[in-house]
């Protein structure tokens, strides 16, 4: 039989703010000592008041605008009661009922290259949890990163694949990061992700029994967790079983999903309106403020891409896949270069180097200008694009402006006959046999031999002066 | 409205508390009588008001996103009844 895979995603995202959400303390926890950013409102203390952080609504309802959704100008904020240690109140401060944005959409783009639109539930805010360590008889428990700001966004159950899952967690880190709204950094755990996943047999309307898997805090935990636990599903049904309604955790190093004790989670949070906070009231103008914030997002930016720029479909979405590439890019055609030009240097030059040197774009010394510089010096005719490769490496090693390295390595492209024609004929004279085969009409050790005479001007040669003047000599 | 001995014992779990037998028909008849007590409050007709989570007024009131480490972090942490390296220390939670 033939099954149907459903998947709903839940995926948590750590907001990017100086502060935490209801107090002072600054939100970065990565890398310092244990309880270093904690004070009386995030360790709970009798009588601390929290006090709700603008800017992380401000972030939330942005997002939510990014995702078409619907603002409530009107919500609240809930106590999700459970007792365990990772929160020291007792209860998280989430939102419930009154979420701040519901009913909106996103489009992903999945690796076949087809699109599909994907329904968002809801976007709402909530503080993040402390960190536990576990050690001995005892659990350690570090406070840092409690009451750090996490929005969550919900789907409807409308994925179908792990590749679609995967395509949509793409979709969502790429969003908050254009807005600025979160670093997405997975590794760093400012991303973290939940499937409910169920199967049904294909055509049947009614869902499977859905699992519930957390710890999915890598793109590959995504994909693997997901093609795990429907194969298990599958299995389960063709073994004449049921699908059991638990909270699986994905084991990165066993590659399994493992049953979480209920003992970790209570199944009734009790929500009840959080008496310690004022109502989330957003005025029209207030939402106008958020929505002016908004950057042009991704696809849209891709799209003028392909308008404006002539880019094709796909150097387009490699151009626009980070907000600061685009900004760059953008940056080499505001400087005269030609799009697709710029797009190609960009995506292999530029990015191998980044890659090999695990650097941001922000943060190369490499301008978009001298970019611009170099393409400039190609188009025209000043330098050969094999030594245009090497300006660009001297450019990322040393630094310094393409006209000037140019002149420094004498790197400029021999276009003059006569300059080239004694290298030409060396190379005739010592590649007799090509050379025969060409002036019987073979053209195919031509491009040896063109090779032959750019390695002799060490790739300065003008390559159309250069299969002229062979052409003219042997055929002509 | 009253409560069960089972009402009890399901809210005894979620909150981690362990309650003996007496314990268990002591509070069962303790929170019921707190319910009846609130019961009061449904003679009030509500028909047309919408609900509201707080008495005043006044919303959309945010804090601007500025950090500050907090001046009484020794003190704070001093409060816990067991720390190791800068951790709070708490029984374990997991097997």
């Amino acid at each position: 039989m033939n099954y149907e895979t459903v998947i709903g995603m839940e995926v948590h995202v750590e907001l990017h703010t100086q502060s935490k959400m209801f107090c002072r303390c600054p939100a970065h926890h990565f890398q310092i000592g244990a309880n270093e950013h904690v004070c009386p409102v995030c360790t709970a203390q009798p009588g601390a008041l929290p006090v709700i952080n603008g800017r992380a609504i401000e972030l939330t309802v942005m997002t939510g605008m990014a995702l078409g959704c619907q603002i409530r100008p009107h919500s609240v904020f809930a106590r999700k009661n459970y007792v365990y240690p990772d929160l020291p109140k007792g209860y998280q401060v989430s939102q419930y009922e009154l979420p701040l944005c519901e009913h909106g959409q996103v489009v992903i783009h999945t690796s076949d290259g087809s699109r599909k639109q994907i329904a968002i539930e809801r976007v709402h805010l909530e503080e993040d949890t402390g960190k536990l360590v576990h050690q001995g008889n005892a659990s350690l428990v570090d406070y840092n990163r409690a009451g750090v700001p996490l929005m969550e966004i919900v789907t409807d159950a409308s994925i179908r694949s792990a590749d679609e899952a995967f395509a949509y967690v793409q979709k969502i880190r790429q969003l908050v990061r254009y807005l600025g709204a979160s670093t997405g950094d997975m590794e760093k755990g400012a991303m973290r992700c939940e499937a409910n996943i169920s199967v049904r047999p294909e055509g049947s309307q009614a869902f499977g029994t859905k699992v519930e898997v957390k710890n999915l805090n890598s793109f590959r935990a995504v994909r693997n967790a997901i093609d795990y636990e429907v194969q298990r599903q599958i299995e389960v049904i063709e073994e004449g079983g049921t699908v059991r309604q638990v909270t699986m955790g994905w084991d990165e190093g066993a590659a399994t999903t493992k049953e979480q004790r209920s003992k970790e989670f209570a199944d009734d949070y009790r929500y009840f309106p959080e008496p310690d906070l004022l109502d989330v009231d957003v005025t029209d103008e207030w939402i106008d403020g958020a929505r002016s914030q908004l950057p042009e997002l991704p696809d849209e930016r891709a799209a003028r891409f392909v308008e404006s720029f002539r880019l094709s479909a796909d150097d387009a979405a490699m151009m626009t896949e980070d907000r600061a590439v685009a900004d760059w890019f953008e940056q080499v055609i505001a400087a005269g270069a030609e799009p697709a030009t710029a797009a190609n240097w960009i995506s292999g030059e530029l990015f191998r180097r980044l890659k090999d040197t695990e650097a941001a774009i922000e943060d190369v010394a490499l301008t978009p200008a001298q970019l611009a510089e170099l393409i400039g010096l190609i188009t025209a005719g000043t330098i050969s694009g094999s030594a245009a490769k090497e300006v660009f490496a001297v450019m990322w090693d040393e630094g310094g402006g393409p006209t000037q390295i140019v002149e420094a390595r004498g790197l400029q492209q021999v276009s003059d006959t006569g300059e080239l024609e004694s290298q030409v004929d060396a190379v005739i004279a010592a590649q007799a046999d090509a050379a025969d085969k060409v002036r019987n009409g073979d053209d195919k050790p031509l491009q040896f031999l063109m090779g032959m005479v750019m390695r002799a001007t060490r790739g300065k040669a003008n390559p159309q002066v250069v299969q002229q003047l062979l052409r003219d000599k042997l055929q002509g | 409205m009253s409560v069960t001995v089972e009402d009890v014992r399901r809210v005894a779990a979620l909150a981690r508390l362990d309650l003996s037998p007496d314990e268990e028909i002591q509070l069962t008849d303790e929170l019921s009588r707190i319910l009846q007590y609130m019961e009061k409050l449904n003679e009030l007709d509500t028909d047309g008001v919408s609900p509201s989570a707080h008495p005043i007024p006044v919303a959309g009131r945010f804090r601007a996103d500025e950090s500050e480490i907090f001046s009484g972090l020794d003190e704070l942490l001093a409060q816990a009844p067991d720390r190791r390296d800068g951790y709070f220390r708490v029984p374990r939670v997991i097997d």
